[in-house]
């Protein structure tokens, strides 16, 4: 049953994230990026982590999504036809790149040991990630909430002038 | 895996969800039954009587002339989106109901982060307002689906922060063990509810929730006298049907919530035989979601209409100020207790 499910979601997000690269409208690729995110949460969801799977869904489909999407609505972009023609010379930079990303990702999925089964316990319950947040990554933690308050700080100098 | 379609728990599940699905549906349906006839009273009109005893049939009837209209999709809009826009809203707002405690027993499932769930599949509703404005190609509703999206975002915010502290309390985001949380009484005869322990998070939450819904004294995003209809303006028939059983099905999680983080869910007295004793829970849930749901009703017949840059300002300046210091407060003394 898992794995009939994990084969459906895991074909859905893959699908989705091509439809991304291929999709020729801005606003359809932004959708589809959307559709990905949620797909790739149910896969968080088989693997027994509900916390990680709706956190995703809030911040990444819910919250950041919405304000890519929002531009793209309010820029109303046409269609990106005559795109390819422009970037023509990335060609020559972003096969090597994207065939340097494939090589590393084998690489590492050369050296991954196999995927346990999923536990049958909630491993990434709110209190274990809570507790590992505050105790094991602190540091990080903190660092990362300094530097959105820069940002949001940022934000607002930007926003505005006459402070 | 034939097993699990056979098993017990799986018909269990089932019967579980047709209840449910039926029994929301029913109620959505009869929702703009009561908001029709309490906006009548409220208006010194006699309100729907026509159709049935006290037009009691006025859904039905309704719900066949949205079958029966003409769909018209505008000749400019995105035809896909336009489609797909009023089924996001639905399913967005129907999925909560997947793991809302109606009882001890009616519940579809009970996740661990099921308050997070209803949260997250509400911030998906958004897209379904967004897409159905940008898809109709026309000034108002792209108007109305951004001054929607705007005023939702920003009570987003304070509407989950006002759920913290009672998080804080009870120790679980599980609905179900929230409403087992508040099971006691005090002194034998006051219960256990959050609304006396978090008193500034039910006010803050009951704002919001208003803003979060799009009505009145915040229906910015369909106000009528600027905006036509807001983001359904274009819509008609089956789908303008859509969006507004979506409207009210947000009302009723909205209210649902706050019985089961404010009100004990469905704590109450039990009596009688046996099947009373099963029954009663899902009737005090019932009944405490419905006097949130006339609260809604009747604030939104009497109340004015808010300005654009004072909704902002009383969310951001307001909402969000009294949500973060209830934050504060309760962390001290749940730390200190």
């Amino acid at each position: 049953m898992i794995q009939v499910l994990f084969f459906f979601f895991a074909a859905l997000a893959v699908g989705a994230a091509i439809n991304v690269l291929v999709q020729k409208h801005v606003l359809y690729c932004a959708l589809s990026l959307i559709f990905m995110l949620t797909a790739v949460s149910v896969l968080f969801i088989l693997l027994r982590a509900d916390f990680l799977a709706v956190i995703q869904v809030i911040v990444y489909a819910g919250a950041i999504m919405v304000l890519f999407t929002f531009v793209i609505m309010l820029l109303n972009l046409p269609a990106d036809e005559d795109g390819a023609d422009r970037l023509r010379w990335l060609k020559f930079i972003g096969i090597p790149l994207g065939l340097f990303l494939l090589f590393l990702i084998i690489s590492t999925l050369w050296n991954v040991e196999p995927p346990r089964a999923p536990s049958t316990q909630l491993v990434g319950s709110p209190q274990a990630i809570g507790t590992s947040l505050f105790s094991d990554y602190l540091l990080p933690f903190e660092l990362t909430s300094l530097l959105i308050l820069i940002a949001l700080i940022g934000a607002v100098v930007f926003a505005k002038k006459d402070l | 895996m034939t097993e699990y379609f056979t098993s017990r728990d799986f018909i269990v599940v089932i019967v579980k969800i047709v209840v449910i699905f039926g029994g929301v549906m029913g109620a959505l349906a009869y929702l703009t039954w009561i908001e029709r006839k309490v906006s009548a009273r409220i208006q010194m009109r006699p309100g729907p009587t026509r159709v049935g005893p006290f037009g009691l049939l006025q859904p039905i009837a309704d719900g066949l002339k949205f079958l029966f209209k003409e769909d018209v999709i505008p000749t400019n809009a995105n035809t896909f989106l336009y489609v797909a826009a009023p089924v996001v809203s639905l399913i967005a707002a129907l999925l909560s109901f997947s793991v809302i405690p109606f009882g001890p027993w009616l519940q579809v499932t009970d996740l661990s982060v099921g308050l997070l769930f209803i949260f997250a599949i509400g911030s998906l509703g958004v897209y379904g307002i967004a897409l159905g404005g940008w898809a109709s190609n026309s000034k108002y509703p792209l108007m109305g689906a951004m001054r929607s999206a705007a005023q939702m975002i920003s009570y987003e915010l304070s509407l989950t922060f006002s759920i913290v502290g009672v998080l804080l309390i009870a120790n679980s985001l599980s609905l179900a063990q929230l409403v087992a949380s508040q099971q006691s009484t005090w002194l034998g005869f006051i219960p256990r509810w959050n609304i006396f322990l978090q008193p500034v998070a039910f006010v803050v939450y009951i704002c919001s929730a208003v803003a979060e819904t799009n009505r009145t004294p915040f229906d910015l995003a369909e106000s009528e006298q600027e905006l036509v209809a807001g983001w359904h303006t274009e819509y008609s028939s089956l789908k303008f049907a859509m969006f507004m059983l979506a409207e009210y099905a947000n009302i009723v999680t909205v209210s649902a919530l706050a019985t089961i983080m404010f009100l004990g869910g469905w704590s109450g007295p039990l009596f009688g035989p046996g099947w009373l004793q099963a029954a009663l829970p899902t009737v005090w849930f019932v009944t405490k979601v419905f006097i949130f749901i006339f609260f809604y009703v009747v604030l939104r017949w009497t109340v004015p209409r808010f300005r654009y840059d004072q909704l902002m300002k009383f969310g951001w300046k307001v909402l969000l100020p009294l949500s973060l210091a209830n934050i504060l407060v309760t962390s001290f003394v749940v730390a200190i207790s």
